[in-house]
């Protein structure tokens, strides 16, 4: 397969988060705002890409029984990367992002793809697969965050880290502020979930009457 | 300290409930969530490696991270203290209890990438709690867990046999489901324990 390929695999036909249903747990909690739910992405995106490279790199050196062990270790160091580099950064998104940063260890999504794809493919393709995957995930995230941002809150885009307030879309008396709350995540998840399936139904099934 | 154990006790399971409000371990409660059966055995596992969980990461950070200046290791031991204590106590209770081992069995591997082990982990280091108050805030953590994972399957058991729109099959209603459960749990936001328990 070529690189281009294996790109553009994560970013919609298997896209991690609306197709593959993994990673749940950072999606659901970080989606509160656009620019959270674009540094988890990028976030996520840069593990993925390290821990895909360098599991590609030493696939052949790790003994079959002990593998998985290895990709978690090669996956915090990563994380811890990141961590670090964020808290330096980008003080008030590693704020809010909180336990989330250190819990993409666990991310589902990032031990799957060392597991099905770089543990047996070579640097380069699992390098452009880390990545398409990363953006699959930054973009599902970034979809729901508009949603939940804007229903929840009225503004869109608010970063606090660059001193910018939003784009102002609702007035301040039809927001609902459960839409950022837990709830609003379920719900929005489900519904554009249930959407998504809408959208790519058999068309020769005709409607979506069951 | 029994009423602080109290307050840290009930608040990890109603107020800030793992899956419903604070989002860890969300895989393994839509996962593992069709039947009553299975979801009290995951419950089960997960109450029983994150108890012991909290316990040991926080031995490792107290006593050994911190005094040796390797505060930056914490996500890299702390995952690594998790999988190995997954893997013992599967071992152990192979051994010992093999009627246990056949219940739990399948669940436990699937605990290690949990985040909500980790995330109990990392939680009772930033909230400063002592040895005592980690392994009860891990237990309850756990409780809760289990709460969710059994009161949700309850109703996807119902849920199977429902007029649902094809689109909304599966996943995406039991996601809306999930948002009500957790509207209902956002009843208890604002609950004043501390007061209950008389602090």
């Amino acid at each position: 397969m070529s690189l281009r390929k294996d790109f553009a695999n994560g970013l919609l036909a298997e896209n991690p988060t609306f197709r593959l249903l993994l990673g749940m747990c950072p999606t659901l909690a970080v989606s509160t705002s656009v620019f959270n739910g674009i540094g988890m992405g990028l976030a996520a995106t840069f593990v993925l890409v390290g821990s895909n490279a360098i599991v590609s790199l030493v696939r052949s050196i790790i003994p079959e029984k002990i593998r998985i062990p290895c990709y978690v270790v090669i996956i915090a160091t990563f994380v811890t990367v990141v961590d670090l580099a964020m808290a330096g950064f980008t003080p008030a998104l590693h704020q809010t992002l909180g336990i989330f940063i250190p819990l993409i260890v666990v991310n589902c999504i990032i031990l799957a793809r060392a597991e099905a794809f770089a543990s047996k493919r070579a640097l380069l393709n699992s390098i452009a697969d880390g990545f398409g995957m990363g953006i699959g995930f930054t973009l599902a995230l970034v979809v729901l965050s508009l949603i939940r941002e804007m229903l929840g809150t009225g503004v869109v885009f608010a970063a606090p880290d660059f001193n910018f307030a939003g784009v102002k879309l609702l007035a301040d008396e039809y927001r609902s502020v459960i839409m950022i709350l837990a709830p609003g995540g379920f719900i929005t998840l489900g519904c554009t979930l249930g959407l998504i399936n809408w959208l790519s139904r058999p068309r020769s099934s005709g409607g979506s009457k069951s | 300290m029994v009423a602080k154990l109290m307050v840290i006790f009930f608040s990890a399971i109603l107020i800030n409930n793992f899956v419903l409000t604070r989002f860890l371990g969300i895989c393994p409660f839509l996962g593992v969530s069709q039947q009553i059966e299975t979801a009290i055995g995951m419950g089960l596992a997960v109450i029983f490696v994150l108890t012991l969980a909290s316990a040991m990461t926080w031995v490792v950070q107290h006593l050994i991270l911190v005094p040796l200046g390797l505060g930056f290791l914490q996500t890299v031991a702390f995952i690594l203290v998790i999988a190995a204590l997954v893997q013992l106590v599967e071992m152990v209770i192979q051994k010992v209890s093999p009627t246990l081992y056949r219940a739990l069995g399948v669940y436990l591997p699937l605990i290690t990438t949990n985040c909500a082990v980790l995330g109990a982990a990392v939680l009772n280091i930033r909230e400063g709690y002592t040895l005592v108050e980690s392994t009860v805030h891990g237990a309850a953590a756990g409780v809760g867990f289990t709460m969710a994972i059994v009161l949700f399957a309850g109703i996807r058991e119902r849920l199977a046999y429902s007029p649902v729109p094809v689109s909304f099959k599966g996943f995406p209603i039991a996601l809306v489901t999930a948002g009500l459960l957790s509207i209902a749990f956002l009843g208890f936001a604002g609950f004043n324990l501390g007061k209950l328990f008389g602090m």
